[in-house]
């Protein structure tokens, strides 16, 4: 099969699902991903994040577009005749086969000789070190395993895509966080191509190359972890990934090397390459572990805020403090607690001044 | 101190709910069963306690009389042999036959539109609302000469088949067969293989289906690999409630039966009120139960094995 001239591999043009009843689950969805890239879909229930993964294993038909595997149209392929698996959420192991037969189901369904499978079947089970559990029931496993049996089944056929499917939503936190690694390692030794579904963020952040953040059946905004995180195209984007504190403004001053943005309670003097015309209606988002909490004013008139300690919430490795500034708005504010213990700790009730870096912001439009 | 602990350990509403059933069953199945027991191996005449026991010298001594055990086996005629061994069988095509038709019907009422399925469970209750008696009485209309479904039949030309395959006695005559008995039997047991068949089927997880299908079954390998062996607890269940009672079964092969089709059901019945030979209708029904309880126990024993293996 001719590899295609550009770097995309899996090519998603122009999609669109309309389950009719005026819901459009996908709309108008376009994304190239390149070989060996990990892709997650991120968004919220009800997204549309689901119902294109769906497409791309063939259980949907795109009311229109094309996705295209590796220079092959894949429409009008069963699921069956696909050249990529699908791990499913919560896995949909076969609870009558045991983990051996589980992960031989797809290569006995390609009727490769019986010496061929085993041999498969044996390397897989190395990969996911679960060697000695073979002749289990996946009800006799524990969450991480069934969900290594998963993995494994939906690798043993070689597929030129793996689809997952929320595949660590099944477990416990802890589990979890050790899994990602886990997968990431696996996923990348095997150097199959990856489309992930995910609700997590963390998940999403940690796992893959890129991201494209889903809403309401559209790719609001398609990413490197960092690049989505710390410029947030939209308000929802930077709403949606990780903390934010939001403030309404008005652009006050356009210089070629600064802006400044009137906001309630503070000016922002942002330093760094953006532009604008006088008067014009912005958001300026701060992350919260961006913002530094003095108990003096520190200098200058721009970048800081006067309000009082509302709330804080600790959470060992740092500390939110919540503060209510003069207009009545809750800044949120993370604290590294790099010391076991500060004389001068900052408590409920206290007058603090917040400050950040000229560069500290992100402005948005929309 | 609690109010509760004042009780005895067996008054309990627990012990109330579970008992009553049981000493229901105490009285009007074991009890009654024991006494069948006696019976057969007593004499004929009139059957007394004093002619199974005697007590002599403190030493209790059973009379126990297996002739009519040994009469069922060494029946020249193989009367009661045959009649078993026919039960067996028309037992065993029954319960095929309905597999073959219930478990597609489960399965498609499994997959309906969730609106429709209550109604599609209420058509397969329905006939439940008529008389079994009539319902059975029904079919010698429809089977008989001239009958709706001896008419199509004949349409259809299936009557020589029929006949060469000995399904029926001649051409064109239905009732009084092997072939009119199957039906009757079929048509009246149908029910108890669906339902348990949907129960089953309509948990069945549709991703295992989807995650067959992603691995490259294609629809018909996912049935036979997947759907087929997942719901063996309900072809089990649904064999059983067909095989087990069609067995025994006296008004369809009295009825829609003819001289082929000696059920062992009959010859229990026959037994009772014509021969008036109590003690031999009780060893013919002894022996009736013990064809259904031991498949059954060894059934039972391979399913617990099964359970044991998997924990």
């Amino acid at each position: 099969m001719a590899a295609s001239k550009d770097a995309a591999f899996l090519r998603i043009e122009d999609v669109v699902k309309d389950f009719g009843g005026g819901s459009v689950a996908v709309n108008h969805v376009s994304v190239d991903i390149a070989k060996g890239e990990i892709f997650a879909l991120l968004g919220s229930s009800g997204c549309g994040k689901t119902t294109l993964l769906r497409m791309l294993a063939g259980f949907e038909t795109p009311t229109s577009g094309r996705i295209v595997l590796d220079g092959m149209d894949l429409a009008g392929l069963p699921p069956y005749a696909r050249p990529l698996n699908m791990m499913f959420q919560s896995y949909a192991l076969f609870p009558h086969l045991t983990v051996w037969d589980n992960i031989a189901f797809g290569l006995r369904r390609d009727k490769l000789p019986r010496e061929q499978v085993a041999e498969r079947v044996e390397a897989m089970l190395r990969l996911v070190q679960l060697g000695k559990f073979a002749k289990r029931k996946p009800h006799q496993l524990s969450g991480g395993q069934q969900q290594r049996v998963a993995l494994a089944r939906s690798l043993a056929k070689k597929p030129q895509l793996l689809l997952l499917d929320e595949p660590l939503g099944a477990l416990d936190k802890k589990l979890r966080e050790e899994t990602q690694i886990e997968l990431v390692n696996i996923i990348e030794e095997v150097g199959v191509t990856c489309v992930m579904v995910t609700h997590d963020q963390e998940e999403a952040m940690t796992m893959a190359s890129r991201i494209a953040v889903m809403s309401e059946g559209r790719f609001l905004q398609v990413g490197a972890p960092g690049e989505i995180y710390e410029t947030p195209a939209t308000r929802f984007v930077a709403d949606f990934i990780g903390n934010v504190n939001l403030m309404e403004g008005s652009l006050t001053e356009d210089e070629p090397d600064h802006v400044l943005i009137r906001c309630a309670d503070c000016t922002h003097y942002v330093g760094h390459g953006i532009t604008g015309t006088e008067g014009m209606p912005v958001t300026v988002a701060l992350r919260p572990e961006k913002i530094q909490l003095s108990r003096e004013a520190p200098g200058g008139e721009f970048n800081r805020a006067r309000g009082k300690v509302k709330n804080l919430a600790y959470f060992g490795s740092f500390t939110v403090f919540h503060v209510a500034l003069q207009s009545g708005a809750m800044l949120k504010v993370n604290q590294n607690n790099s010391e076991r213990h500060r004389d001068d700790e900052l408590t409920w009730g206290d007058e603090v001044w917040a400050h950040w870096s000229p560069t500290a912001h992100v402005v948005l439009t929309q | 101190m609690s109010v509760v602990s004042k009780r005895p350990a067996w008054w309990r509403g627990r012990t109330v709910v579970i008992g009553i059933p049981f000493a229901w069953l105490l009285v009007f199945f074991l009890a009654p069963f024991l006494i069948v027991a006696d019976y057969s191996v007593s004499e004929m005449g009139a059957v007394r306690p004093e002619n199974i026991y005697s007590v002599s010298d403190g030493v209790v001594k059973l009379a126990l009389k297996y002739a009519n055990y040994v009469t069922i086996v060494a029946d020249p005629e193989h009367l009661y042999l045959r009649a078993y061994v026919s039960s067996l069988k028309f037992a065993a095509v029954t319960t095929a036959l309905c597999l073959l038709i219930g478990y597609p019907f489960a399965y498609f009422m499994a997959r309906a539109r969730a609106s429709l399925q209550p109604a599609l469970l209420m058509l397969v209750m329905l006939p439940f609302w008529t008389s079994f008696l009539l319902r059975v009485y029904a079919w010698k209309g429809l089977l008989e000469d001239g009958g709706w479904v001896a008419q199509l039949l004949l349409a259809l030309h299936v009557d020589g088949l029929l006949a060469a395959t000995g399904l029926i006695s001649a051409p064109g005559k239905f009732m009084y067969t092997p072939f009119s008995l199957v039906i009757g039997m079929t048509y009246t047991y149908l029910p108890f293989m669906i339902l348990p068949l949907y129960a089953n089927l309509s948990k069945l997880d549709l991703r295992l289906l989807e995650a067959a299908a992603d691995l490259g079954a294609t629809p018909w390998q996912a049935f036979w690999r997947i759907t087929v062996p997942l719901s063996k607890a309900g072809i089990i269940a649904g064999a059983m409630l067909v095989f087990i009672p069609s067995i025994g079964e006296f008004v369809t092969p009295e009825l829609l039966g003819g001289p082929q089709t000696l059920m062992i059901g009959q010859v229990l019945w026959s037994e009772f009120a014509s021969s008036n030979d109590w003690p031999m209708a009780s060893t013919v029904a002894v022996v009736l139960i013990l064809l259904i309880v031991v498949p059954l126990a060894i059934f039972n024993k391979y399913q617990a094995e099964a359970q044991e293996k998997r924990t």
